[in-house]
């Protein structure tokens, strides 16, 4: 690991611009739980790191007039401890805390999470469904985009060189609604999503479902928003049919690999599976 | 390649040592500071032999750059017995006899003391759950979560 510095800058324009001038590969570090596992390993060997913790806003929650604005670089353990966090967003929270062990959550972020731009990732999906928005600080300015529009292949995101994500932006959630995130592993901790799905759902005084979002992960190589799924759900109650419907658009999108952990079939059908279990329990948090 | 000189306090004492950029905190405890008892499984998150808490906080030693614990608050499995007096943790471990070749206890020990101190009264679950990144390959597990639970108790005064 010769040759490698490290930098730990405290304004944003200071982090970016080390980022932009860098000369060899500069790798943003949030927790490291993805990137020091990585470089350990040799499959990356940065020239510099910019640890960007110690810029203010980085770690830590605000909640303002009900929505929240989370820093980029905010543990999956402190999300789990904001009780506001937990009750308005409680599928995102989950999706986090699933990430790794004790010892992980303590250091995993949303960022790194995302970047690092694994299609098993547990928490993109959930950021997905609730209509996350990233907000990105680079050398032209700021720009904020949605979670969806930040990975592009595995391995890789669209953000350009000097850019790094400052912080995420969940909304208010809007009146009788509930988000709720489930992804199939075959042990019970400690592994990565055979398949993630995430829904957000909005309903009517009637519990009837006036708006929608469904996002999974592990199918295809990036995240997938499926709006025929989200289409299947709007205007209805969870009948059987309407479950049908959501189970069978949730498998048309799905585009995975077969690897050890599982075959296309059987991801694709879990998919579905997944997709009606997770459409239930974001109906009954909407008070469906 | 330069050093960065890192100050910390570990087990309430200050300690500063020289890390290069990508030196690991665990290999910064063990081969620079000389604390041993922090121990490498994997060096890729997935043992929890390296458990430290930095800033009130579990993590794995070999997830974390050495230069990263500037300014840090660090607590090893030295810090956890009182001069000769063990942790109630350390006597249920030795009690249930938690251990074999004692290659991950440092580590269950550093974990299931950051557990008690968020929750002095956790269930089963709890505890198994909590203790989910730390492997054994030779316990089973069950003489653990008995010691923990045994412990917990306690420290309660139950
Ligand atoms: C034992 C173990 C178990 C795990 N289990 C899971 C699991 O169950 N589910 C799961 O999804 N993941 C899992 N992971 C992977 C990892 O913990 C997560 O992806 C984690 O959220 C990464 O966050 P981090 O802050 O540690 O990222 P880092 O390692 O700091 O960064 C990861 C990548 O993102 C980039 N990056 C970081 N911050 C920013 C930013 N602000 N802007 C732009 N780019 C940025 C980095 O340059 C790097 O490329 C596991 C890892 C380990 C070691
Ligand atoms: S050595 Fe750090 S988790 Fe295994
Ligand atoms: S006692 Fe040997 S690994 Fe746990």
């Amino acid at each position: 690991m010769s040759g490698l510095s490290y930098t730990a800058p405290s304004t944003i324009s200071e982090a970016v611009s080390l980022l932009a001038n860098a000369s060899g590969l500069a790798k943003v570090l949030s927790g490291g739980t993805d990137l020091l596992v990585q470089m350990k390993s040799g499959r990356l060997k940065p020239a510099l790191i910019v640890d960007t913790k110690k810029i203010p806003g980085m770690i830590g929650i605000r909640e303002i007039d009900g929505a929240f604005v989370i820093g980029a670089a905010t543990s999956g353990a402190l999300m789990g401890e904001h009780a506001g966090l937990v009750a308005a967003w409680p599928g995102v929270v989950e999706a986090t805390n699933l990430i790794g062990s004790t010892q992980v959550q303590g250091r995993a972020s949303l960022a790194g999470n995302l970047c690092n731009a694994s299609p098993g990732a547990d928490s993109p999906p959930a950021m997905i469904a609730a209509g996350a928005i990233a907000v990105i600080a680079g050398p032209a300015g700021t720009r904020e985009v949605p979670v969806e529009a930040i990975v592009t292949a595995p391995g890789r995101t669209s953000l350009a060189k000097g850019e790094f994500i400052t912080e995420f932006r969940l909304p208010k959630k809007p009146a009788r609604s509930g988000d709720a995130y489930l992804r199939f592993i075959p042990r019970t901790e400690m592994d990565i999503a055979v398949v993630g799905c995430a829904i957000a759902v909005t309903l009517d005084a009637n519990g009837v479902c006036i708006a929608a979002k469904v996002a999974l992960g592990a199918v295809a190589p990036t995240q997938l928003v499926v709006a025929g799924a989200a289409a299947a759900l709007i205007g209805n109650k969870l009948t059987d049919a309407v479950l049908a419907k959501l189970d069978a658009e949730c498998q048309a999108v799905c585009k995975p690999i077969t690897d050890k952990r599982g075959t296309i079939e059987y991801r694709t059908k879990v998919a579905g599976v997944l997709a009606r279990r997770v459409a239930a329990i974001a109906f009954q948090r909407a008070g469906a | 390649m330069s050093k960065t000189h890192v100050t910390t306090t570990i087990n309430g004492e200050p300690a500063e040592f020289l890390a290069e950029a990508g030196l690991s905190l665990l290999d910064a405890l063990r081969d620079e500071v000389g604390l041993t008892g922090t121990k490498e499984g994997c060096g890729s998150g997935d043992c929890g032999a390296c458990s430290v808490i930095v800033d009130d906080r579990l993590v794995c030693a070999c997830l974390v750059l050495a230069v990263e614990a500037e300014g840090a608050t660090i607590q090893t499995i030295e810090g956890v017995a009182t001069g000769d007096t063990l942790h109630p943790l350390q006597r249920k471990f030795i009690e249930h006899a938690a251990l074999q070749c004692g290659f991950c206890t440092p580590g269950f020990l550093v974990a299931a003391k950051s557990l008690l101190e968020k929750n002095n009264n956790p269930t089963e679950t709890e505890v198994r759950f909590w203790l989910a990144g730390n492997l054994c390959r030779c316990t089973g597990y069950d003489k653990i979560v008995r010691a923990v639970m045994d412990a917990a108790a306690e420290m309660r005064g139950a």
